[in-house]
């Protein structure tokens, strides 16, 4: 090592090591947020890593819309039984069985919104106290206000015009009974810099992330993939495409891209040159300019 | 064009910038990182398409740039900056982090927020007001926050009709401001954020202007020296026990290298109980090193076993912080509640945690003035105060501006476990 500097890469990762270690000594039983994207999939690797070679301390938390893909959730069991970390699952079918969500109806129905219930039962049967996100300040406005240590009352809300100060790396973790915080290590990396560090450090990710044929209908200005949980009528025409997934959520509102990028490379190449923003292939970020922000306060990751 | 300036970016060499941008209401702040985004094309177009709309609805024309960084719902109705906006982009020489904060007296906390960890304060002066009540404050924010670097970026030029005269006038009124002040490094560039001269490309409508645009001073900013590389301070985070059969006695220091340089084989002691020992080896996921320096995260282990736990510091032998009980800080009060009259609150120093009590406030300091008000008993939110406080335990502090890390610490009132105030030690 000749050289006395980080680079901006090494940089965000030390910080991102530190953030966790703070959850670790901080909190009492802390979860990852784990949604077989590729933000969580990176804040699980970099938590293995800042543990390192004690054993992996936080479970995995996923919360199920039911509306999954297949892709996902092999990838998701896999990892839990090599990390030897507990999963534990917050389900939006219970909720909807258990009446406390309404589905919604109509060809535009998501499942989006019912997660914050399933999220926050699952929080507090769990007496979980702190939710690690692998949420980015760069995704969207409303996140860029956020913390690194995001308080939540004792409804699960976010307050967003009256957070906790946070000046240099003094995280204040403290709260009181029944409320938690979120987490968010990896606050400062853009789409870019999460797609360079899974190159540089050779990460798994799911299939779905890399080219490949797949039946598929446009709407929402991107291409839906066909699967039994959406909900088609006549004005819908099937094609199949050669697609990636740019972000992972809800099969039934995840929009793919057209691309040929099949390999690490190619898709960071692609991602590089790419004009739009990973979310506006996003049908739930598109209802309104601050459906975000009002989502976020209500609890949402 | 819109596209990603970021294409051919090597990583190897490309540091991290953290920018603070500080300037009174209306003195173009978002406009001009709006400018910064859309010139080194960062811009997404699903982004531009979102503020055209917005812009149209507002009955204005073409894409107001400052959309692109007043994000809460409340400030896009209002039309200001409430809270630090974080916002990101990369060049290939740098990636950059810009906290845009708020200009109004009321905001000084999140000035401050803004401040802490920046690399580089833009200071904003409209050109045709000059220096003003404004300026100095947060000049003052950003010396008192130990900025390494400032640049006052001369806006609006567009309206003074590109004049050097006026450029050269309010420079001069920014230096008699300075020797109140401890800034290390001050430029100044004329610009206009609203037509981008002189942020990405060169103006020219001021040929007479001879350095270098803003993105281009940015890129090339000397930051690597402004770490301290001499005291070496680890506090250490969490301990690392595996108790698995392969590592059955490990014992590690989890921490973050905060300052200096440590090898293995280093004489380190162990602070507050002064034990002696040595770097026995410096772990991570990626392997053993030989040496590391800040600010990496690591794992040491040492040659003796010693009780350590969260909230010790790992030092030299012979660089050793100060271990104090009392000491004198400047604090910037974050709270809406004001502090309590030799009130007990839990302070946060490093990894550390002991419960404090300010004993003494001992001047208020007037930031429009730069006055100091020895008469001020209380402090409100937004106050600058040199204060006395007394820990119930030693704290192994450095000055702050000598370090960043070991000079800072904030304030917790155990009643609302809130964050109540930012202290700079002092001595
Ligand atoms: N003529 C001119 N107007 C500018 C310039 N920069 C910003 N403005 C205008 O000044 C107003 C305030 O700008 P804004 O960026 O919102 O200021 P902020 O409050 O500091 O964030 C807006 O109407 C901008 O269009 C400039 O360089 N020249
Ligand atoms: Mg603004």
């Amino acid at each position: 090592m000749s050289k006395y500097y980080l680079n901006y890469l090494e940089e965000l990762e030390s910080e991102a090591i530190f953030v966790l270690r703070e959850v670790a000594a901080q909190f009492r039983n802390p979860v990852i947020l784990f949604s077989g994207g590729k933000d969580s999939i990176v804040v699980t690797h970099l938590a293995r890593k800042a543990f390192y070679p004690a054993k992996f301390p936080f479970a995995l938390m996923h919360v199920d819309t039911g509306h999954n893909f297949p892709e996902t959730m092999e990838f998701r069991d896999q990892l839990i039984q090599e990390l030897g970390a507990n999963l534990i699952v917050g389900s939006v079918q219970e909720a909807i069985d258990k009446g406390r969500v309404v589905e919604e109806k109509g060809r535009n129905a998501s499942r989006n919104v019912l997660q914050i219930t399933a999220l926050l039962d699952t929080i507090e049967s769990n007496q979980i106290d702190c939710a690690i996100g692998g949420g980015r300040r760069d995704e969207e406005k409303a996140r860029a206000k956020e913390r690194f240590f995001s308080h939540r009352d004792d409804f699960g809300q976010w307050d967003p015009k009256n957070q906790r100060p946070e000046l240099w790396n003094l995280f204040n973790g403290k709260h009181f009974q029944g409320e938690h915080f979120r987490v968010f290590p990896i606050s400062n990396w853009t789409e870019m810099d999460v797609w360079n560090y899974i190159l540089k450090e050779n990460i798994a990710i799911p299939s779905l992330y890399f080219a490949h044929e797949r039946e598929v209908i446009w709407r929402n200005n991107s291409w839906i993939p066909v699967s039994e949980h959406l909900n088609m009528d006549e004005r819908d025409s099937p094609v199949t495409k050669k697609i990636r997934f740019r972000t992972l959520g809800d099969i039934t509102i995840t929009g793919g891209i057209e691309s040929e990028a099949d390999t690490l490379e190619k898709i960071v190449e692609e991602v590089a040159a790419m004009r739009q923003t990973e979310r506006g292939n996003r049908a739930d970020d598109k209802r309104s300019e601050s459906s975000m922000e009002d989502r976020k306060r209500e609890g949402y990751f | 064009m819109i596209g990603n300036y970021a294409e051919k970016m090597s990583i190897e060499n490309n540091q991290l910038l953290r920018i603070s941008t500080a300037g009174s209401v209306d003195d173009g702040k978002s406009t001009l990182i709006g400018r910064l985004l859309y010139d080194s094309k960062s811009i997404f177009e699903d982004q531009l398409e979102a503020i055209e709309t917005t812009t149209k609805r507002k009955g204005r024309e073409g894409i107001d740039l400052a959309l692109f960084t007043d994000g809460l719902r409340d400030e896009r109705e209002q039309g200001i900056t409430i809270d630090v906006a974080y916002r990101y982009f990369t060049t290939p020489k740098r990636k950059f982090i810009i906290a845009d904060t708020p200009g109004h007296i009321q905001y000084t906390r999140n000035m401050v927020t803004g401040a802490s960890t920046a690399n580089v304060a833009i200071i904003l002066v409209d050109a045709r007001n000059g220096v003003i009540e404004q300026t100095r404050r947060h000049s003052y924010i950003a010396s008192l926050l130990q900025i390494p670097h400032v640049i006052v970026c001369v806006n609006k030029m567009d309206l003074v009709d590109w004049k050097e005269d006026r450029f050269l006038d309010i420079q001069q009124q920014y230096e008699g401001i300075l020797s109140k002040m401890s800034i290390k490094d001050v430029r100044y560039i004329p610009i206009s954020a609203l037509e981008g001269d002189n942020v990405v490309n060169r103006s020219e409508n001021m040929s007479w202007y001879q350095g270098a645009p803003l993105l281009h001073t940015l890129e090339t900013l000397h930051i690597s020296s402004d770490l301290n590389k001499i005291d070496t301070r680890f506090p250490v985070q969490t301990i690392i026990r595996p108790q698995t059969d392969k590592f059955h006695d490990y014992r590690g220091y989890a921490g973050r290298l905060e300052s200096g340089i440590l090898r293995k084989g280093d004489e380190v002691v162990a602070l507050p109980s002064g034990f002696n020992s040595r770097i026995k080896s410096i772990d991570t996921f990626d392997g053993t090193f030989e040496e590391a320096f800040a600010p990496m995260s690591i794992t040491i282990t040492l040659e003796d076993d010693i009780d350590i736990s969260r909230g010790d510091m790992i030092v030299r032998k012979n660089n050793q912080p100060n271990q104090v009980q009392e000491f004198d800080a400047m604090i910037c009060w974050l709270n809406s509640s004001p502090a309590r009259p030799r009130g007990k609150y839990t302070i946060r120093h490093t990894t550390n945690e002991q419960k404090s009590m300010i004993t003494e406030v001992v001047y208020k300091m007037d930031i429009n003035s730069l006055e100091r008000n020895s008469e001020a008993t209380e402090i409100k939110t937004n106050d600058i105060c040199r204060i006395k406080l007394k820990t119930t335990k030693p704290l192994m502090i450095d000055e702050y501006r000598d370090n960043r890390a070991t000079g800072s610490f904030i304030l917790i009132d155990d009643g609302t476990n809130e964050t109540v105030a930012a202290g700079m030690i002092i001595s």
